[in-house]
């Protein structure tokens, strides 16, 4: 067996038993990126020379029998995690010289338990997109079929992962970035409760959504990265000061008496039937686990992507105000004065998704239109949380498919985005409840993945990770490996 | 026109920003301190770099919950924050973090006393937290403009004032009052010149016995007492001209010019009509535990108008006299200091607010600098009281003190300075002066009362100034009717 045909908990388990050593893992990885990823494009930036000296530490403090937690592990890190004195892209032409002067939380906690850094993952521009396709430095390839996209905003992450150009990837998640590439490419992803995992240092798109997951070959490859990036940071307000519990050890817990709720209004909406009959099938999987299955009604889901095209976009629309041309980034030439900097580096340096989004959202903020539009969004907000809560009152978690099909191909829905944004349909709910959700794969159609999500209640991950594992140890789509 | 401007009345509303006097910014570790080089003082947080969050500087709570207490008002709790959504080079995110639905400060009131010693009371609407802007320095470059963020960040709160100051000198008053107040608290050093205490005004006029505001104008950049009290009158004065030839006034901001004693329009680059506010979604709303806003409420100090009164009450002041010292802290703790040494409350008002502060006023000191101690000064007046030395040797004595640092007692007894009290002394002292003045005496015998002084004059002359002067009046009078 090839080392990238491992996953990470193997690998880990090779590393300590000194199979094999970090450098050659990682080299394995890096020879592995330059031979496949041109096809692919997952990557902005490899980060080779700094990944062989990490893993050579690596391999030293294993030699002296003193290894760190996830030492020697090669990870891939989407490009809107700053890296302190590494290009941080977010995948926008804006910073596309951005060398970042520090490291965001996630990312140092994965460096101090050892961790190598391969690179960093292509990215929808600022996070804006389902496919991949905004990104300033390309689109990415899904490495099922490269005519087909990977999802997004978190593509690159997922596509790295999906050809095994890592064994697993950092990934942020505003209204489905990680559960929808998670499925598009067969991959297992969570979403973390918001505020599990810190904010500090990932680049904002709509902070009251945002929030750091990873994509992973299996729930329990998640488990142990979830261990080391959740938990409380100072540096971020909103983050959640609370316990985190050993995701490794939750994962093992028994299935069996859980109660899954499915969401009539979720299988009302338009899906092709291979989604409904995957979906079926899984539920079946889960019935003979020993779970409990209960319908339960979600009333508000029309009002889930309106809410979220109001709120995220209002949000991003100061978010993205920093990029003026004044102090880093893109700066347009020879500019006439301060207003001709501004118009002329923002037109420059935002794609067209972006712009559009700023527009919108300096529309919903703007004086006469706050009422009508963000208050509003607010409102409806709030009862999208209660159906969640009055779900959670009879049920554990909330399975639903995590997307309305199978990945689509590049340029299908491009210039129509209501299509596009229809993609986050199932995924968006549970950012605006600030809840988890993952993703994992429970089928496929014409050889493209799909994928299941189940959402749960507030800081539930390990319920989870627990029945995505259960599901893993019964099914085999997760082990499915693309052709590449 | 003079005649006609007695038929209308202005209606003014200032917005007082002070900086709070923390040791870190307000949602950064970044040093606040003022005239450090360029950027040298802008963390990542004040850059905004991408992908960084604020954390509030827990001790601006404190302060600002202090404030709201002396102005008798609301604490809001929870208080939240808002973004202030605006672009300009000196605003590094493009939004200001400041606070709009829930400030923590809302509904209070300041008294202040006129001219005619009435006493009017202002309503105080809110004061919010939010942060200072950097700075854009045109100067320096050609062609190009410099930005320097160490003020980015630095925590500000906004006193904003009801509409019902009706003269430029009741502004002043409003704005002495605020000043006071925060020095009082020790929430910041106030001062102007630094920008540490700024003032917009905002002015509109209308004909008097109306109730319907007029149109009114902001007038921003105004840094000192003196230029608030002219940039009102001229915004006054303009708006009502204006109005007499038949022109409206649009609603604007104007700034200050304090040369040509002027406002002007700011051009409409230089500020946002639609600031698109909208909650902070990087910081949860902030919760006050009574238990906290009781600790500050402990720990408030005595306030100047509480001051006042004591001193009215304690050591017998009048209303002038209390009220000039309270006005400044620092003033009013030296005085207290002066008179637990002197025991002479009334000579120690006297003598702080006559020879010591005119000396502080000569040689351009605060009074922290003074070359006179409290506990100096206060022997001093003890010495007077104790009738060691007459009041007229206590000046020059003052003078040697402040020039030479030395004890009062040092140099009156250098120099030899005692009271004669010696009555024999005295008497012969006298005698001479009286056989000396022959003609004098024989006219103050027949009637010429006015003499006495001359004496008495001749006496103290004769003494150097060291005798007793109630001893010499006692013994002249007697010697004087042989």
């Amino acid at each position: 067996m090839e080392l990238h045909e491992l996953t990470l908990k193997e690998q880990l388990e090779g590393l300590k038993n000194l199979n094999f050593s970090s450098v050659e893992l990682t080299d394995h990885y890096l020879k592995r990126i330059k031979a496949i990823d041109p096809d692919i494009n997952s990557y902005i930036t490899v980060t080779e020379e700094l990944a062989l000296s990490q893993a050579k530490e690596a391999d030293t403090r294993y030699n002296n029998n003193n290894p760190l937690d996830l030492d020697g592990i090669p990870l891939a890190h989407k490009d809107i995690f700053c890296t302190e004195n590494i290009l941080t892209t977010c995948g926008s032409k804006m910073l596309s010289d951005f060398i970042a002067p520090y490291s965001s939380t996630v990312v140092s906690k994965f460096i101090e338990k050892g961790t190598v850094m391969l690179g960093k993952t292509n990215m929808d521009e600022f996070a804006m997109g389902s496919s991949n396709e905004t990104s300033y430095f390309g689109p990415v390839k899904n490495p099922w079929n490269k005519e087909y996209v990977p999802g997004g905003s978190s593509g690159g992450s997922a596509a790295c992962v999906a050809a095994r150009l890592a064994p697993a990837a950092t990934a942020t998640d505003t209204g489905g970035s990680i559960r929808q590439p998670a499925a598009l490419c067969g991959l297992t992803g969570i979403k973390p409760t918001y505020g599990r995992v810190s904010r500090y240092g990932m680049i904002a798109f709509a902070s009251s959504l945002d929030q750091g997951g990873v994509l992973t070959r299996s729930a329990e490859d998640a488990a142990i990265l979830m261990n080391t990036m959740s938990g409380y940071d100072p540096k971020d307000s909103t983050s959640l000061n609370v316990d985190v519990p050993d995701f490794t050890q939750e994962i093992d817990k028994p299935i069996s008496g859980i109660k899954i709720g499915l969401p009539i209004e979720f299988f009302d909406q338009e899906m092709p039937d291979f989604v409904r009959k995957a979906t079926n099938e899984a539920i079946d999987v889960f019935k003979e686990l020993g779970a409990e299955i209960k319908e339960i009604s979600f009333p508000n889901i029309d009002l889930s992507l309106p809410v979220y095209y109001v709120l995220a976009p209002a949000e991003c629309s100061a978010n993205l105000s920093r990029y003026d041309g004044v102090r880093y980034g893109y700066r347009c030439e020879a500019p006439k004065d301060i207003e001709d900097l501004y118009m002329r580096t923002r037109e420059e340096g935002f794609g067209s998704e972006v712009k559009r989004r700023i527009l919108i959202g300096t529309y919903a903020l703007s004086a006469g239109f706050y009422d009508a539009y963000y208050l509003k969004a607010q409102k409806c907000r709030r009862l999208i949380a209660n159906d969640f809560q009055e779900a959670f009152n009879s049920v554990d978690v909330i399975l639903s498919p995590t997307t309305p099909g199978t990945s689509f191909k590049a340029g299908e829905k491009t210039n129509d985005p209501i299509e596009m944004y229809l993609q986050d349909i199932f995924t968006i709910p549970a950012n605006l409840a600030g809840l988890p959700g993952i993703s994992f794969p429970c089928g496929s159609h014409k050889d493209l993945p799909l994928g299941l999500q189940l959402v749960g209640n507030s800081l539930q991950e390990g319920k989870l990770l627990m029945a995505a594992h259960h599901f893993q140890k019964t099914t085999n789509w997760h082990k499915k490996m693309p052709k590449v | 026109m003079d005649s006609k401007k007695l038929d209308w009345e202005a209606v003014i509303g200032l917005e007082v920003h002070v900086q709070l006097s923390t040791k870190s910014k307000l949602f950064s570790g970044a040093s606040t301190n003022f005239g450090a080089l360029p950027n040298t003082q802008a963390c990542n947080i004040d850059l905004a770099m991408p992908g960084v969050l604020p954390v509030l500087n827990e001790e601006v709570l404190k302060m600002a919950v202090k404030l709201g207490i002396a102005l008798n008002a609301n604490i809001n709790s929870p208080t939240s924050f808002a973004r202030k959504n605006y672009f300009y080079p000196d605003s590094p995110k493009g939004y200001q973090i400041s606070q709009m639905d829930k400030p923590i400060v809302e509904s209070g009131y300041l008294d202040i006393e006129l001219e005619d010693e009435t006493v009017k009371r202002i309503g105080v609407t809110r004061a919010h937290l939010e942060e200072d802007a950097g700075k854009s320095l045109h100067e320096d470059f050609e062609g190009q403009s410099g930005i320097d963020l160490n003020r980015a960040g630095t925590p500000l709160i906004e006193i904003v004032s009801e509409p019902e100051i009706s003269t430029s000198a009741e502004a002043v008053a409003y704005l002495k009052s605020i000043h006071s107040i925060i020095r009082y608290l020790e929430i910041s050093d106030g001062n102007m010149a630094e920008g540490s205490m700024r003032c917009d005004a905002n002015v509109s006029v209308r004909k008097k016995g109306t109730t319907k505001l007029g149109t009114r104008t902001e007038t921003k950049n105004v840094n000192s007492f003196r230029f608030v009290e002219k940039a009102i009158q001229y915004e006054i004065n303009r708006q009502i001209n204006e109005l007499e030839s038949g022109k409206t006034i649009t609603q604007e901001t104007r700034l200050y010019d304090s040369q040509a004693n002027t406002t002007r329009p700011m051009r409409s680059k230089e500020y946002a009509n639609d600031y698109r506010y909208f909650p902070e979604p990087d910081l949860l709303p902030v919760i006050l535990e009574k238990e906290f806003l009781e600790s500050v409420s402990k720990s408030m100090p005595e306030l100047p108008n509480e001051k006042r009164l004591r001193f009215q009450e304690n050591y017998e002041l009048n209303d002038y006299d209390s009220r000039l010292l309270v006005a400044d802290r620092e003033l009013a703790n030296f005085f207290e200091e002066v008179v637990k040494k002197s025991n002479s409350p009334k000579l120690s008002v006297n003598w702080v607010m006559g020879e010591f502060l005119a000396e502080l006023n000569k040689n351009n000191l605060p009074i922290n600098k003074s070359k006179i101690s409290a506990k100096q000064l206060g022997t001093l007046i003890a010495r007077i009281e104790d009738s060691t030395i007459s009041g007229k040797i206590a000046k020059d004595v003052f003078e040697k003190m402040w020039s030479s640092s030395k004890d009062a007692d040092e140099i009156i007894k250098e120099e030899g300075l005692q009271q004669v009290t010696d009555l024999s002394k005295i008497e012969s002292m006298v005698e001479k002066v009286i056989n000396d003045n022959p003609d004098q005496h024989q006219k103050y015998l027949s009637g010429k009362d006015r003499l006495f002084g001359f004496f008495v004059g001749q006496v103290m002359k004769e003494s150097q100034g060291k005798a007793n002067p109630s001893q010499v009046n006692e013994i002249l009078k007697k010697k004087l009717k042989k």
